[in-house]
């Protein structure tokens, strides 16, 4: 269950990260739970702490106790920064400094119905089709699917890694670092 | 003395502002350190603490301004020139981190000295049509001992008698370089062959165990990122060390609104805290050390009035000259930068040619650093998507295959380059944003043509099968992606051309003395960081003698 889309949004959102970061021989966007991860930015308010900022030092992943995992409480301004990024300032003069701003919630839902709710059932053409016709929201996507391929799992994409294995990245490598030899020999 | 009341304020807690709270405790003064930004560097309860809060996460540090300032709170804007209207753009414009800790927790703490030249200038070089060029109130000389003191105390790693082009030093460094990258091993050795001199970069990051914390583990997340095991020195060192002699005081997420002055001279400051309420608090010296744009900001927030208040604003201008290298470089193993060459700093006989061609009497380049490398989600966000997208990432040309030179160039200071209070755009707590006005001045984009084509040069010496220029600004666009910011209190002894005096003293307001990189009259071709560590050193302990402290 999404923590913030409903059903029928997120398979398109699933459907256009397939089209951004596709599956060939190796796992796309579709296996790294791309979608997740965007689900989990524009819900990161349905968490307490809010799923903003994940913890340190260590993910584990090499040694160390496994940190990532424990997100950072957020600061009054911290929250009402990613609050107004996230919501909008929704007309609330206290989130209206300099202005209106437009909230990623209130992005993603005029994008994503401009691509069309029969998105997801439309064949690769057609979607290619819209993605560029609509090119504004198409890279507001795309920059979230490269955060959810290749940023840390503990955000909710880059499922087992996926994103990291297929190019041959470590990945957080601290505590282990690399070794001398690791960083002066070819 | 109530508990409200100390010896001094020091506004920033950055390499400036830690430095000077370090000195200034160990003189037995009482400080209490105002940081706008939070704190994710120090446990304050047990300053022996350092926190766990930094990470190897892309996500955390390059998407979601981790390290602050957010630009929905604090935006700033930019133009090029007054031409340009109010502004071109808002939101982040030379986003130096806003945290405790200030610029040097994201820095990949590379931390050379000035040359003596670079202290006269306007003597060495002469005048330039529309900068002003000046001398340095102070010489070398005057600055060597604190030198050597900031290496020690930040705990510099580096090789003394590398660099043919270095300023005299009066000891060795005092920490051995760490492991050189493969990628500048193969650089330096076709710099070599272009007669170039390079050599391991001085940089504040542990090759060895220094300090009671570790040697750096290569990890590879250095420029940009906190270090998750504090290996690179500044501002830790200092910071820890200021706290744990109990007269130190830390007040994280508190914003500095104004200085407070009567009569030429300085009582305290109002400041907002955490809760939102507005307070005072009361010294008898005012450290100011919010760095080359919020130093200026606030000085005008203050209602102080000198022509030069932001102006002078000084980057460097940055030259980058990448190469794809047919072999994997792995950049992204190590300290981002462990080789740097200072060839290009001295002008010489065809350098001046070059000049005089191009109607300039002379010019001079910077400190060139060997890097490479971008971790996968900044070279994801450049990669396309689609049906091509796997193939970029699998063929990895920015993460494993890039390679190069990026030249700090000396950036010229130009009256017309500046900091001021933006009309209308303001911060989240309703005060006016800091507006950025610069353009480079033909100088540096000559320089900057000269040097590059010579390091096109070296690079496919170095085996780069393709190469490319890009400069800031330039094709990486208007705003100037340096953080090294300066000038904008320079100081002089004269209080008509200099807003502080040689020891940093605000010619107005002698009692309020600034402790950043405003304070440089020119801007060398080096990082700014050391030189203004240097200059809090001497002037901080100028200042606690002359109270008798």
């Amino acid at each position: 269950m999404p923590a913030y889309f409903t059903d029928d949004q997120f398979r398109v959102v699933e459907a256009v990260c397939a089209r951004l970061i596709p599956t060939d021989d190796d796992p796309g966007a579709t296996e790294a739970g791309v979608a997740r991860y965007i689900d989990g930015l524009l819900g990161a308010f349905n968490f307490d702490p809010p799923r903003i900022w994940a913890g340190g030092a260590f993910s584990g992943r090499f040694g160390g106790s496994p940190g990532f995992a424990s997100f950072h409480r957020l600061s009054p301004l911290d929250e009402l920064a990613w609050r107004v990024r996230i919501e909008g300032s929704l007309g609330m003069p206290e989130r209206e400094w300099n202005g209106p701003v437009e909230g990623l919630q209130e992005r993603y839902a005029a994008g994503l119905k401009l691509l069309g709710d029969d998105f997801a059932d439309a064949d690769a053409d057609e979607q290619d089709r819209r993605l560029l016709e609509h090119h504004e929201f198409t890279a507001l996507v795309y920059e979230h699917a490269c955060e959810g391929m290749y940023g840390a799992p503990e955000y909710g994409g880059n499922r087992d890694r996926a994103g990291w294995s297929y190019i041959g990245f470590e990945g957080d490598v601290q505590p282990r670092g690399y070794t001398d030899e690791e960083v002066s020999q070819p | 003395m109530t508990a409200r009341d100390f010896d001094a304020i020091i506004i920033g807690s950055g390499p400036g502002g830690s430095t000077a709270a370090d000195v200034l405790t160990a003189a037995g003064w009482s400080v209490v350190i105002f940081e706008k930004g939070r704190n994710h560097l120090i446990d304050v309860a047990d300053p022996s603490r350092l926190t766990n809060d930094f990470s190897n996460d892309e996500i955390k540090f390059m998407a979601r301004h981790f390290l602050g300032p957010d630009p929905l709170l604090e935006p700033r804007t930019f133009r090029s020139s007054e031409d340009d209207g109010e502004r071109t753009h808002t939101g982040e414009v030379n986003t130096v981190p806003s945290t405790v800790g200030g610029g040097g927790t994201h820095a990949d703490g590379k931390v050379p000295r000035f040359r003596e030249d670079d202290f006269r200038l306007l003597s060495e070089q002469g005048p330039m049509d529309g900068a002003t060029v000046a001398d340095w109130p102070i010489a070398y000389d005057d600055l060597e001992p604190a030198y050597a003191e900031a290496e020690r105390l930040i705990g510099v790693a580096g090789e003394a008698g590398a660099n043919p082009f270095a300023a005299r030093r009066s000891g060795p460094y005092p920490m051995p370089p760490g492991a050189p990258m493969y990628g500048a091993l193969l650089t330096s050795a076709a710099a070599e062959k272009h007669g170039w001199n390079p050599y391991p970069a001085p940089t504040a990051v542990n090759s060895v165990p220094y300090d009671d914390r570790p040697a750096c583990n290569n990890c590879g997340f250095c420029a940009f990122f906190g270090c998750p095991i504090h290996a690179k020195g500044d501002p830790v060192a200092s910071l820890r060390r200021a706290l744990m002699t109990g007269r130190a005081q830390l007040r994280a997420e508190t914003f500095v609104s104004r200085i407070i002055v009567n009569n030429g001279r300085a009582t305290g400051v109002e400041y907002i805290g955490p809760d939102g309420v507005t307070r005072t608090e009361r010294a008898s010296h005012v450290i100011l050390a919010a760095g080359g744009l919020e130093t200026p900001r606030l000085l005008l927030l203050s209602g102080f009035e000198h022509q030069l208040i932001g102006g002078n604003l000084m980057f460097h201008y940055q030259t980058y000259v990448m190469g794809i290298m047919p072999m994997r470089v792995h950049g992204h193993k190590g300290r981002s930068v462990t080789h740097v060459h200072d060839d290009f700093i001295v002008p010489d006989l065809d350098s001046t040619a070059a000049a005089r061609d191009a109607g300039l009497p002379w010019f001079k380049g910077g400190m060139v650093e060997h890097a490479g490398a971008a971790h996968p989600l900044t070279e994801a966000k450049l990669a396309p998507w689609g049906s091509a997208h796997k193939d970029t990432m699998r063929r990895s040309q920015m993460r494993e295959h890039l390679w190069g030179f990026c030249m700090q160039g000396e950036d010229l200071p130009q009256l017309t380059n500046r900091v001021d209070l933006d009309p209308a755009v303001r911060d989240v707590r309703g005060f006016p944003a800091i507006r950025v006005t610069y353009k480079p001045h033909k100088h540096e984009q000559v320089a900057s043509d000269y040097y590059a084509a010579q390091m096109e040069d070296c690079l496919r010496t170095a085996g780069a099968e393709v190469t490319f220029v890009a400069t800031s600004p330039g094709l990486i666009g208007p705003i100037p992606i340096s953080r090294h910011v300066a000038g904008t209190t320079r100081m002089g002894r004269d209080p008509a051309t200099s807003v502080c005096d040689e020891w940093g003293r605000v010619h107005a307001a002698p009692n309020v003395v600034v402790a950043d990189s405003s304070l440089f009259p020119t801007g060398a071709g080096y990082g700014p960081t050391l030189t203004l560590v240097a200059l809090a050193i001497r002037n901080m302990r100028a200042l606690a003698s002359e109270r008798g402290g």
